[in-house]
């Protein structure tokens, strides 16, 4: 490549690398943040989003200027140059995609083990999914967050255990960890509070656990994301998050 | 008089076909029945057990006899006389020979383009109906079950009728052409795997009328356990589809590696051969386990086994787990053909050499292996061990690799190329700019975190249809426009062509680009209704899938119209270097009037005097023009 192609290329990818900046900046892409777990998938969103903006004005640049500078005149009949490969550049294009990808799956792997991490003094939560409804159930203060069965249901059942709060929504004190455990009655659910970036299946059968550390006060959606069946559109709640001393009063309420 | 009817009634062909397939669907009856009288159960006609015996297992078997697939086998396994030499089922005379049993990967290739393509505009208005309903926020058009039926066929369609086949379609006309080989290994296979498509295609069609098959194409247990019964025409048209997919792998593999032209090594195979044969091991390794896992739903609601049922013992996951082994390789089987196809395309119409030849093939050969090793990518929220969402994040972020090779190679072909921006090549171009983005996407899912929050949600939809619509879509209308001078001797309009790839072209990016917007931002997917304030997008998204819809129109009127009066190609309209070139459109009924020999690169466009294959009239002519020039250079 002569350096005048060179020079046009990079022009090239510049004004791309711009275009595509301002579609990532100016369109809201996500929505509300409000827990501590979405700012760290926010972080890896937008490092990959970085790093794939790099990748689609180097490809971008390429072919535009590829595709406008060697098209062939209209009786034009002769072969380009037979250049049948590079071995360098070959090499190039392996190894830099290969430590792009090793540096995405840290940054992924570490914001995970964050996440997943169970913080102490969680707040217990206990989620039943079944058709078409979500069941949320605060076992009684004082039992361990991290008991390896449900305190609040039974397996198969869709019923209560009496000593639990029961709500037909997910409501969490803000700025304190919650732990929620989630399972199902009939088929799969899944739990997602977009607000928060926290998505799990909720399996029948199976105990699934996550973390959600509220940041922000307010009224969020929680909505079923696995099909369940025919009312699987409606299977919304409302996931609240309130001061803890709101919290306290509307727990220890009948 | 007495002895044509005779041979009407009772040799090979529709007459037949409608009488055995109605006798087959009484034996599957009778068996039922029978056995359900003897053991005293009640009710003794039920209707759950003779459908899926005699309608969807008997009756099918039944069509194929009387077509007349096994005649040659069961002749054969009987010991009456077989006629190896006799090839009156070969090669179509009349436009009726495209309607029975044929062995000619040529009709048998034109038969599959077609078929799918039927299937395609079935599975298109299906999609139509799913936006109808999507364009405002609340339902309005169809009932919940519908709605939920509709996508479940639309996807199943375009996957296994559609997708798959086209490109089995396709390299079964061209690659026995691309080796030299007179046809494939096992022809009467080959007609056979192409005959259980259509049963397929009907019983998922037919699902409509017994509504069940509303759990999506993935059918996750246990929501399609608890389905109703209609889901079995789900589970078994699976069976017939997979079927098909693996008799035609086979088939390629041992094409590819016993009947290549002499002189052809691995490593002067066109790159479509090399993609079909890491293609074809993937569906050989891979096809059996949606099999596995669809009989075992059947089993679950049929005969009421407890394979995922947990209350029973069973075990939901297990069925994620089988499913995705089969349907993430299903992925690759469903692009790497497509890549195989944009590397003929790009280079012929660059009018230069594959960039990287080797590391192109061998990255096929790395997608194939990584393949294999990611399948659980696509239940990082679906509640599994949760340390093993770090190595199938590592292998899917790693196949970026061998996948960014081949973007980069086809780009480096291209430059200081001659490009002649014929439709074909608008096609595999426009695949490599949407499959980019497709791809970029892709990251994003593989990293577990943002996969955690954009699981389920129109993101997933929108990439799925970058890589499949973007990405195979475009390499299959790639291979159709370029290989159709020689499919049917004619020349298509090329006019119409450039006009049905950028209306195409333009419309997809306007219906799937916003729905990576509205999926972040919180719609999910497979819902009727949504929030309010994603109302605007799904209007705009709607209209722009209409027009998407309507622009395929004007490819089936181009391919009608060209194919009855189009005017005539010549052998090589593209100056071509692979062997399908070489011979006349179309090509002769065993495709080489005489053996090719292989003698250099396919690809070799812009190296002065190279050849791909000569000829025996011409071996000598060029073995004395070599001796000529080595003289000048000594």
């Amino acid at each position: 490549m002569r350096a005048g192609s060179l020079i046009r290329v990079l022009l090239v990818a510049l004004l791309l690398a711009a275009a595509a900046t301002a579609v990532a900046i100016f369109i809201p892409w996500l929505p509300a943040q409000a827990s501590k777990e979405g700012e760290r998938i926010d972080f890896v969103f937008w490092f990959v989003t970085a790093i794939c903006i790099a990748i689609f004005s180097v490809v971008a640049s390429l072919s535009v200027y590829s595709l406008v500078k060697f098209r062939a005149k209209p009786d034009d009949d002769s072969d380009g140059p037979p250049v049948h490969g590079h071995t360098g550049i070959e090499i190039v294009w392996t190894v830099i995609p290969l430590m792009l990808v090793l540096a995405m799956i840290v940054v992924s792997s570490v914001a995970l083990a964050q996440n997943d991490r169970e913080p102490k003094g969680a707040l217990r939560v206990e989620i039943l999914g079944q058709q078409f409804a979500w069941t949320v159930a605060y076992p009684p203060p004082g039992v361990a967050p991290d008991m390896d069965h449900f305190v609040c249901f039974t397996p198969g059942s869709g019923d209560v255990n009496k000593r639990c709060k029961r709500s037909p929504n997910l409501v969490l004190p803000v700025d304190r960890p919650a732990r929620l455990h989630l399972t199902a009655r009939d088929v799969i659910h899944s739990f997602w509070v977009p607000e928060f970036r926290q998505k799990q299946d909720a399996v029948p059968g199976l105990e699934t656990e996550i973390t959600v550390t509220p940041t922000k006060t307010g009224n969020y959606r929680f909505i079923c994301t696995e099909l369940c069946g025919l009312g699987h559109a409606l299977m919304r709640a409302r996931a609240i998050v309130m001061e803890q001393s709101e919290f306290d009063t509307w727990r220890g309420a009948k | 008089m007495r002895s044509t009817w005779r041979r009407r009634l009772l040799g090979p062909g529709w007459i037949r076909a409608i009488w055995m397939t109605a006798l087959f669907f009484g034996i599957g009856f009778g068996i039922v029945v029978g056995i359900r009288a003897l053991a005293g159960w009640d009710p003794i006609v039920f209707w759950d057990a003779i459908i899926v015996v005699a309608a969807l297992t008997a009756a099918p078997i039944g069509f194929l006899a009387g077509l007349g697939a096994f005649d040659y086998w069961i002749a054969w396994a009987f010991g009456q006389p077989t006629k190896p030499e006799d090839h009156s089922g070969h090669g179509a005379r009349r436009w009726t020979d495209y309607f029975r049993i044929n062995t000619d990967h040529k009709v048998i290739g034109i038969q599959y383009v077609s078929t799918t393509i039927f299937f395609f505009l079935a599975g298109g208005l299906l999609a139509m109906l799913v936006r109808a309903e999507l364009a405002q926020p609340e339902a309005n058009f169809v009932d919940p079950q519908t709605y939920n039926q509709l996508f479940s066929v639309h996807a199943s369609l375009m996957i296994f009728l559609f997708v798959i086949p086209a490109f089995a379609g396709l390299a079964n006309y061209v690659l026995p052409l691309m080796i030299g080989a007179p046809d494939m290994a096992f022809p009467r296979l080959n007609a056979l795997s192409y005959w259980l498509l259509p049963i397929a295609g009907i019983m998922m069609l037919s699902s409509f009328f017994f509504p069940g098959f509303a759990a999506g194409w993935t059918n996750y247990a246990p929501l399609s356990v608890t389905q109703p019964f209609g889901n079995v025409f789900f589970s078994m048209a699976v069976q017939w589809a997979g079927a098909s997919s693996i008799m035609t792998a086979l088939n390629f593999l041992v094409t590819i590696v016993t009947m290549r032209a002499p002189g052809m090594t691995f490593w002067r195979m066109p790159l479509l051969v090399w993609a079909n044969f890491t293609t074809s091991l993937l569906v050989v390794i891979a096809t059996p386990f949606i099999a596995g896992s669809q009989f075992f739903v059947m089993f679950d609601k049929v005969m009421h086994t407890n394979f995922f049922e947990f209350g029973e013992g069973g075990y939901p996951l297990g069925y994620q787990h089988i499913f995705w082994f089969y349907s993430h390789p299903a992925v690759y089987i469903m692009i790497l053909p497509g890549f195989g196809i944009a590397s003929e395309v790009i280079s012929t119409m660059s009018r230069k050499p594959i960039f990287g030849y080797r590391l192109m093939a061998l990255s096929l050969v790395a997608i194939l292996i990584l393949g294999f090793s990611v399948w659980a990518h696509h239940m990082f929220v679906a509640g599994m061990a949760p340390w093993l969402r770090i190595p199938m994040m590592i292998t899917t972020l790693l196949i970026a690799v061998p996948t960014g090779i081949k973007v980069f190679s086809w780009l480096a072909t291209t430059w200081e190329g001659k490009i002649n921006f014929s439709t074909p090549m608008l096609w595999g171009l426009g695949f490599v700019s949407q499959f980019v983005i497709g791809g970029l996407s892709g990251i994003f899912l593989g990293a577990v975190p943002i996969d955690i929050h954009a699981s389920d949600t129109y993101f997933i939809v929108a990439h799925i249809h970058y890589v499949l619509l973007g990405g195979s879509l475009f390499t299959i209308f790639a291979g159709i426009y370029y290989w159709f001078p020689k499919m049917t001797g004619r020349m298509y309009n090329e006019r119409l062509g450039k006009l049905h790839f950028w209306v195409t072209f333009i419309a997809f990016n306007a219906t799937f680009f916003p729905m990576h917007i509205i999926g972040l931002q919180g719609m999910p997917r497979r819902v009727y209704s949504y929030e309010d304030k994603f109302g605007d997008w799904n209007l705009f998204i709607s209209i722009s899938s209409f027009v998407l819809g309507v622009s395929f129109l004007v490819f089936v009127y181009n391919m009608i119209v060209s194919w009855a009066r189009g005017p005539r190609a010549s052998a090589n309209p593209w100056r071509g270097m692979t062997l399908e070139w070489q011979v006349s459109s179309p090509p002769p009924l065993f495709n080489f009037d005489e053996i090719p020999q292989v003698v250099g690169n396919p690809y070799e466009y812009g190296v002065p005097g190279a050849r791909h294959a000569v000829f025996n009239g011409e071996r000598d002519e060029v073995r004395a023009e070599r001796r000529e020039e080595e003289e000048v250079r000594t």
